[in-house]
């Protein structure tokens, strides 16, 4: 009953927020706003029953996301133009559309019904399943990485290639792809602020810490390669607002970043490809040992790795895109 | 509480036309960036919201624990890689809103509207 009613208190934060973030017209409170939107949604996940969720959305969402826009905030200006055409027209279909919608939710079944058709048909297979085919806890990773391997591959490849079309598209006017490192200069971001140099010195190693759990405890407890590639993602990016963007680039190279991002979505691949050459089918875990439950293990292991690494990689490629633009 | 058991959709239909709102009705391509990802976690609260089962956990099994009622795992996987990629996909947007800055010198839409026509 608690939980229901601190559900409902949450759900009514974020409409409060969403509104705040549409009506302000200073760009960056808009993003500090979306900072906390995202947190409120991450709580509500977790309040829903989905830890591995809301771990992704409050690395993700409150954490890169803020940065990321901030980043390309600093590239544009931050004041919005008031006097926008057809307000009432659009706030009236918006209306409209909600009263369509909330009319319709009566035929949904009510949350938590045990009886909804969506908690019938592959949910249950899989958590009847998970235990004798792959025997690791986290059903959400053993989904994840093995029954829905070929899903995953692709948003891996589909983040990649959101990566590489940052740098095409940042890259215009310039004859290089890949940042250049900036000269060294005066301007050194936080350097000289005493405060964000010890807080931020003391946390990096523990978020890069809890990163490193995060990837390899993912079988066991909410957690896995996306989640954990965010937070060491943050973690750099924390370094790098501290000490500043040359660095940063000194510490992990375009380069290194660009490879991190390409192999680790080839390691997922090649997985995929040594489970074919072992006599199974593309990304079949079972035959890479002779034991099929060790197998599984091993390939989820290996791909998650490929996950967390290639996340990393493109979440800082994109980030060092924007900043080393600001200067 | 019969009512209150769609509380979660009625909030998932307000979000996701707040943020349509955004993306139709504001002139700004940084505030329409903005609706998109409002409207992005609308859909994600909708998928979370159906895997919720009464009396359930989170679907990580415990060794010795029988007849525990777990969430549907199903929605959480498709929702939790499709956040890492709407953050990706956004930064691609955001870039093309840089280069726009860059090209046009403003990211109000109208007034690109009216630079494009001008011969």
């Amino acid at each position: 009953m608690i939980v229901a009613v601190f559900g409902i208190f949450l759900l009514t934060l974020l409409v409060v927020t969403a509104i705040a973030i549409v009506r302000s017209s200073d760009l960056f409170s808009a993003v500090m706003l979306s900072g906390i939107f995202s947190l409120l949604m991450a709580a509500n996940f977790f309040v829903l029953d989905a830890a591995d969720v809301a771990l992704t959305e409050a690395a993700v969402g409150a954490g890169v996301a803020t940065v990321l826009l901030l980043g390309a905030l600093a590239l544009l200006p931050t004041d919005e133009r008031q006097g926008n055409r057809h307000v009432g027209l659009a706030a009236l279909t918006m209306a409209a559309n909600i009263t369509v919608i909330i009319y319709a939710t009566h035929d949904v079944p009510p949350l938590g019904d045990p009886a909804a058709p969506a908690q019938q048909h592959v949910a249950a297979w899989y958590l009847a399943h998970t235990p004798e085919l792959i025997d690791i806890p986290n059903v959400v990773t053993a989904v994840l990485a093995s029954f829905r391997g070929y899903d995953t591959i692709g948003e891996v490849f589909v983040i990649l290639i959101a990566g590489i079309g940052v740098l095409f598209v940042l890259s215009g006017g310039r004859d290089q792809l890949l940042p250049k490192r900036p000269e060294p200069t005066l301007n050194t971001a936080l350097k000289h602020h005493l405060i964000p140099q010890v807080v931020g010195r003391l946390m990096i190693p523990f978020i890069i810490l809890f990163g490193l759990y995060t990837q390899f405890h993912g079988e066991y407890g909410p957690g896995g390669g996306f989640q954990a590639g965010a937070l060491v993602a943050a973690g750099l990016v924390l370094y790098s607002l501290i000490e500043g963007e040359q660095a940063a680039l000194e510490l992990t190279p375009p380069n290194l970043l660009f490879g991190l991002a390409l192999g680790g979505a080839l390691l997922y691949g090649a997985v995929g490809v040594i489970a074919m050459l072992l006599g199974g089918t593309f990304l079949d875990y079972s035959v890479l040992l002779s034991d099929p439950i060790a197998g599984q293990h091993l390939g989820i292991i290996v791909i998650e790795l490929g996950v967390g690494l290639s996340v990393t990689g493109v979440m800082l490629t994109i980030y060092h895109a924007f900043a080393s633009r600001v200067s | 509480m019969e009512i209150l058991g769609h509380y979660h959709y009625w909030v998932f239909a307000v979000l996701l036309m707040i943020g349509f709102y955004a993306l139709v009705a504001k002139q700004n391509l940084f505030k329409k960036m903005l609706g998109l990802s409002i409207l992005q976690s609308a859909v994600f609260l909708l998928y979370i919201t159906m895997a919720e089962r009464e009396g359930g956990t989170a679907p990580i099994i415990q060794p010795g624990v029988a007849d525990q009622l777990y969430s549907n795992p199903l929605p959480q996987v498709l929702i939790l890689t499709a956040i890492v990629v709407g953050i990706s996909t956004m930064a691609l947007g955001l870039a093309i809103v840089v280069r726009i800055r860059e090209e046009y010198g403003t990211i109000e839409d109208d007034e690109i509207r009216r630079m494009d026509r001008r011969p």
